[in-house]
C-alpha cells in the first residue's frame, strides 16, 4: 500500500512537470503557431537593404500574420539580400502583391508587410515577389535631411 | 630546498590527478545511473525524496519570484508607457535564466545537502564499507540511483518554477495592477520562443541537474568519515555547486544566445 503511494506521488510530480513544460511552450511560448501555421508555400523577394530583419520574423499583410522569413541570405549576383518566406496556403496572394521591410513601433521587430496588388493570377511555390521596398535605414534618413538643409540653404 | 622548489610541481600533479579521479566518477555514476534503470524500484524511492519534498520550496519560490519580477518590470516598463511587455520580461528572464539558476541554488541546498550528508554519514558509519565486504558496489547501489533521480527530477522542478513564476507575474500584472490580459500574453507568445527560449532553458536545467548531483555526491563520497568531516562536506556542496551553476550559465549563456 505504501508502495502504491511513493509511486502515484511520483507520478504526479513527473506529470506536474511536464504539463509545466508544455505549459511554457504552448501558452507563454510561440508553439502553438508554429505548429497552427499549418500547410505553407514558399517564396522569395529581393531587397536592396533589410535592415534589422532576422529569420523567423513574421510576415503580415493588413496587420495580420500570414506568414514567417525562413531564410535570408546574400545575392553575389545582384548584391541584394534574397529573402525567403512561408505564407499559410490559405490565403492567396495576386502576383504582383509588393513586399515592404516594415517596423513594429518606434523600436519594434522588424517584418515583411504584404501588400496585394491587382493582378489576376495569384502567387504560386516558389515565385519571386518582384516589387519590393527597402527598410528605412536610420543613417540615410539622417542624411537626406542634411543634404536637404545643405540643399535649402544654397538656393537662398 | 629541493622540496620547497619541487611544491608546485606536486600541487599541480595533486590537482591533474584530482581532475581525473572527478571525471571518472563522473563517468561512473552516468553508466551506473542508466544502469539503475534496471531496478526503477530505487530511482522511483529517490525521486520521491529528492523530487517530492523539493516541491513545495521550488513552487513557492516561483510564485514569489514571478510576483516580485511582475512588480519591478511594471515599474521600470511604466516610464515607458510599455507596462503590456511586462509579461514577457518576466517570462523571458525566468525561462532564460532565473527558472534554471534559481532552482538549481535551492535543488542544491534542499536536496543535494541531504544527499551529500546521508552518504557522508553512511560512510561514517561504515555502511558503505560493510557493503563492499558483501560485495555489493556502493556507488552502483547507493549512488547511482541517486544520481538519476536527481538528473531526473531537475529539469522538472526548474520547468514547474518556471510555470509557477509566470503565473505570478500574471497574477501581480494582470489582476493586481490591471495590465490588458490579452496584450500580456500575446506580446509574451510574439517575443518568447518555444525552443530557443524554452528549450534552450530546459538545456540549461538539465546541465544544472547533473552538476549539482555530481558535486553532492562526489563530495558526500570523498568526505572525511567524521562529524566534521560530514559538516565540512554539506557545506563545501553548497558552495562548490552554486558557484559552478554560475560559472556554467554564464557559459551556456554565451553559447545558447549569443548569435543575436
Amino acid at each position: 500500500m505504501k508502495r502504491l503511494g511513493v509511486d502515484l506521488l511520483v507520478g504526479l510530480f513527473v506529470l506536474l512537470g511536464f504539463a509545466a513544460l508544455i505549459f511554457l511552450a504552448l501558452r507563454a511560448g510561440n508553439m502553438s503557431s508554429a505548429l497552427g501555421l499549418g500547410q505553407t508555400f514558399e517564396v522569395s523577394a529581393q531587397f536592396d537593404n533589410i535592415g534589422g530583419l532576422k529569420p523567423r520574423a513574421a510576415v503580415r499583410s493588413a496587420g495580420v500574420v500570414v506568414g514567417r522569413v525562413t531564410s535570408i541570405g546574400f545575392d553575389d549576383k545582384t548584391y541584394r539580400a534574397q529573402v525567403t518566406m512561408e505564407l499559410d496556403e490559405r490565403y492567396e496572394f495576386p502576383k504582383d502583391t509588393s513586399a515592404k521591410i516594415l517596423t513594429s513601433g518606434l523600436l519594434g521587430e522588424q517584418y515583411i508587410g504584404l501588400e496585394p496588388g491587382g493582378d489576376v493570377e495569384m502567387l504560386a511555390a516558389s515565385d519571386t515577389i518582384r516589387l519590393t521596398q527597402s527598410a528605412v535605414v536610420l543613417e540615410n534618413l539622417v542624411g537626406q535631411l542634411l543634404y536637404g538643409r545643405a540643399a535649402e540653404g544654397s538656393q537662398q | 630546498m629541493m622540496r620547497s622548489l619541487l611544491m608546485p610541481v606536486r600541487l599541480l600533479v595533486d590537482f591533474v590527478a584530482g581532475v581525473g579521479q572527478g571525471a571518472l566518477f563522473f563517468l561512473r555514476l552516468c553508466l551506473l545511473g542508466l544502469a539503475s534503470l534496471r531496478r526503477p524500484r530505487l530511482v522511483v524511492d529517490q525521486m520521491h525524496f529528492i523530487g517530492n519534498y523539493s516541491l513545495s520550496i521550488i513552487m513557492v519560490s516561483g510564485l514569489l519570484v514571478g510576483f516580485i519580477l511582475g512588480l519591478q518590470g511594471y515599474y521600470t516598463l511604466r516610464q515607458f508607457g510599455s507596462e503590456e511587455t511586462v509579461g514577457l520580461v518576466v517570462t523571458l528572464s525566468l525561462v532564460r535564466e532565473l527558472g534554471p539558476i534559481v532552482t538549481a541554488l535551492l535543488f542544491a541546498g534542499r536536496a543535494g545537502t541531504s544527499l551529500t550528508a546521508e552518504i557522508g554519514l553512511m560512510k561514517a558509519g561504515e555502511q558503505l564499507d560493510a557493503m563492499e565486504m558483501m560485495a555489493v558496489d556502493p556507488v552502483e547501489r547507493v549512488l547511482a540511483p541517486r544520481f538519476l533521480a536527481a538528473v531526473l527530477s531537475m529539469p522538472l522542478l526548474a520547468a514547474l518554477f518556471s510555470a509557477l513564476g509566470v503565473l505570478g507575474g500574471y497574477l501581480v500584472g494582470v489582476e493586481l495592477i490591471g495590465v490588458d490580459a490579452g496584450s500580456f500574453w500575446s506580446q509574451m507568445q510574439a517575443g518568447v520562443d518555444w525552443f530557443d527560449d524554452v528549450g534552450n532553458g530546459a538545456i540549461k536545467s538539465v546541465v544544472f541537474g547533473f552538476t549539482v548531483a555530481f558535486v553532492a555526491l562526489y563530495v558526500g563520497y570523498r568526505a572525511q568519515p567524521t562529524p566534521e568531516g560530514v559538516a565540512r562536506a554539506t557545506t563545501t556542496t553548497v558552495v562548490a555547486s552554486s558557484l559552478a551553476v554560475l560559472a556554467l550559465d554564464f557559459v551556456l549563456t554565451a553559447l545558447m544566445f549569443g548569435a543575436y
